[in-house]
């Protein structure tokens, strides 16, 4: 168990530190890597409560996807940080006065009252042979099948919705389909033979060259 | 030995796997950069490298030496410290993946209920490397290098994922070494042929998630100079090379295991019984990786480079479709019991 802990606090203060690094630091391309750092300990983390399936899926969905395109468009997105960081002093008084209201309401729910440890008597560790995937991919597909069937259609609509509002021909873009071009097939689309009248050349008129000819076509 | 190995502790015990592990993969890192030169060089009807020592047998050491002599050059307005930790970034999942890997039956450094998973979370995070080292260079060559590296392995990991996740069908278990044991037989028995679509994808994507030739557009040496790594040198930028083959490797020996059925042998059981060589064993194993390893060479010396916008098609409007639809068929197949792969 000492061990254990010892790792927990570790987790616990890189989780806390970088979210606090996330919101105070000035470039923001810090920031989204403050973030990633965030995930990967809280990733850790679930990994110590033996919830290895969800720690591994949080790295590969949000650190593997999500953040990498959020990190993309934060590099391709000039962020002035003067503007945004310009009525803070203003707001201050507003803003802690909400984070107070809303620390209290969060000690209110999830306090030693409620989520005490005689609320929640620390579970029996798993067996080694427990396959954390299968119990979870067993819950999931039958008593949760309804909930997770209209979560699957949400993002389906989502995808679909995204992908449409991103489909805008512009009358002055040059695009090609890519899929035509590797359509063209050598024979028929490349090359084109013109059958021709083989064209007489020795009665040219003097001074005539082959490429005033040319021209002349 | 063997009284002494268990006596030491379980941290030495470990430190000790990993260093059994990750020393002979940097000496074949090192030396699939000799043979790609060599191989390569062949193609072209060349000889390569033959100063160094017997047949150019030391050029890689040379290498590393020459390298490690030179000066790390960090540009002046780089952000310095992302800019040192890019390469790091780069080569600890190609090197931190090996750990789920099984070498023979029961030899693996952590034998995981979830290791097919792990691998796909760490390649995913290989990324970051190049991304990072794009933008802390402050050049507008590296960070266009970048942001093509970045969008490819995005869209082919997706490919890569989906053809994983026949495997996992295929094989009911995460766990690799239960992959390897669903594919017990013969030759034909092994996972390549009922999933042979997720295989040609796997394979093609694992080229593209490497940016290794034809789709080596984020280096694109004829258009942005060297791509994201242009502004590194001396042992940063041996880092990334090494990362790059790292992966190479990793990527061949994992299409050995999850295809090729790992270190099981191409004949029968009942035929090779006794017969140490054709039985059964790790050189199978290393038999098949370097196959593959030739493959990415061979891959090299073949193909011009992809166009970029066509790149991104064949991994979106491809490959995806192509996985999603034989997920379907090997599902169906596992359910109704296809034999001969899955009537037991």
């Amino acid at each position: 168990m000492g061990f254990e802990k010892f790792l927990f606090y570790v987790l616990s203060l890189i989780t806390v530190w970088s979210s606090v690094m996330v919101i105070t630091r000035k470039n923001p391309v810090h920031s989204v890597l403050f973030l990633v750092l965030a995930f990967v300990a809280s990733a850790a983390l679930w990994v110590l409560l033996e919830a290895e399936f969800l720690g591994i899926v949080l790295i590969l969905v949000y650190v593997g996807a999500v953040m990498v395109l959020f990190l993309f468009v934060v590099m391709m997105l000039d962020v002035d940080i003067a503007t945004l960081r310009a009525g803070f002093i203003g707001y201050l008084p507003l803003g802690l006065l909400i984070a107070a209201v809303m620390a209290v309401e969060i000690f209110l729910i999830v306090g030693p009252a409620n989520f005490g440890l005689a609320a929640f008597p620390s579970p029996e560790p798993a067996g080694v042979d427990a396959s954390n995937t299968r119990d979870l991919g067993l819950l999931l597909y039958t008593v949760y099948v309804y909930p997770v069937e209209i979560a699957a259609v949400i993002l389906l609509v989502a995808i679909v919705a995204a992908i449409r509002l991103t489909l805008r021909r512009r009358p002055d873009n040059k695009y090609v389909d890519p899929a035509r071009q590797v359509r063209v097939r050598k024979g028929p689309d490349r090359v084109r033979l013109v059958s021709m009248a083989t064209e007489d050349l020795a009665p040219a008129p003097a001074g005539a060259t082959i490429a005033d000819k040319g021209e002349s076509q | 030995m063997i009284e002494l190995w268990n006596a030491l502790p379980l941290v030495i015990q470990i430190l000790f796997k990993i260093a059994a592990i990750v020393l002979p993969l940097l000496g074949l890192v090192a030396y699939y950069t000799y043979a790609e030169r060599k191989v390569i060089g062949y193609m072209q009807v060349r000889i390569g490298p033959n100063r160094v020592g017997w047949r150019g047998l030391l050029q890689p050491i040379a290498d590393a030496l020459k390298l490690m002599m030179k000066e790390i050059i960090i540009p002046t307005k780089a952000d310095k410290t992302l800019f040192l930790l890019a390469p790091m970034l780069t080569i600890a999942p190609a090197l931190a993946a090996w750990a789920v890997f099984p070498f023979d039956e029961g030899l693996v450094l952590a034998d995981i209920n979830a290791g097919l998973l792990y691998i796909l979370a760490l390649s995913s995070l290989g990324v970051y490397g190049i991304i990072i080292a794009g933008w802390a260079s402050n050049s507008r060559y590296a960070l266009l290098g970048a942001m093509r590296s970045a969008a490819q392995m995005v869209a082919y990991e997706i490919a890569m994922g989906f053809a994983l996740v026949g495997v996992l069908v295929a094989a009911g278990s995460l766990n690799l070494g239960a992959i390897v044991a669903a594919q017990e037989g013969h030759l034909l028995t092994w996972f390549w042929l009922p999933l042979l679509p997720l295989f040609g994808v796997y394979l093609i994507s694992g080229v593209a998630e490497t940016n290794r030739a034809p789709f080596d557009v984020a280096e694109g040496e004829s258009e942005i100079v060297a791509g994201f790594h242009v502004e590194y040198s001396g042992m940063a930028f041996a880092v990334f090379f090494l990362a790059e083959y790292a992966n190479m490797v990793l990527i061949a020996a994992l299409s050995a295991l999850l295809f090729m059925g790992g270190w099981l042998s191409p004949l029968p059981q009942s035929w090779v019984e006794g017969n140490w060589l054709l039985n059964d064993g790790f050189h199978w194993l290393l038999l098949k990786t370097f196959f593959f390893m030739f493959l990415f060479l061979w891959l090299r010396a073949t193909f011009p480079r992809y166009r970029y916008d066509q790149i991104m098609r064949l991994g979106w409007k491809v490959f995806i479709p192509i996985t999603i639809v034989w997920i379907l068929v090997v599902a169906l197949a596992v359910v109704y019991r296809l034999p001969p792969w899955w009537s037991a």
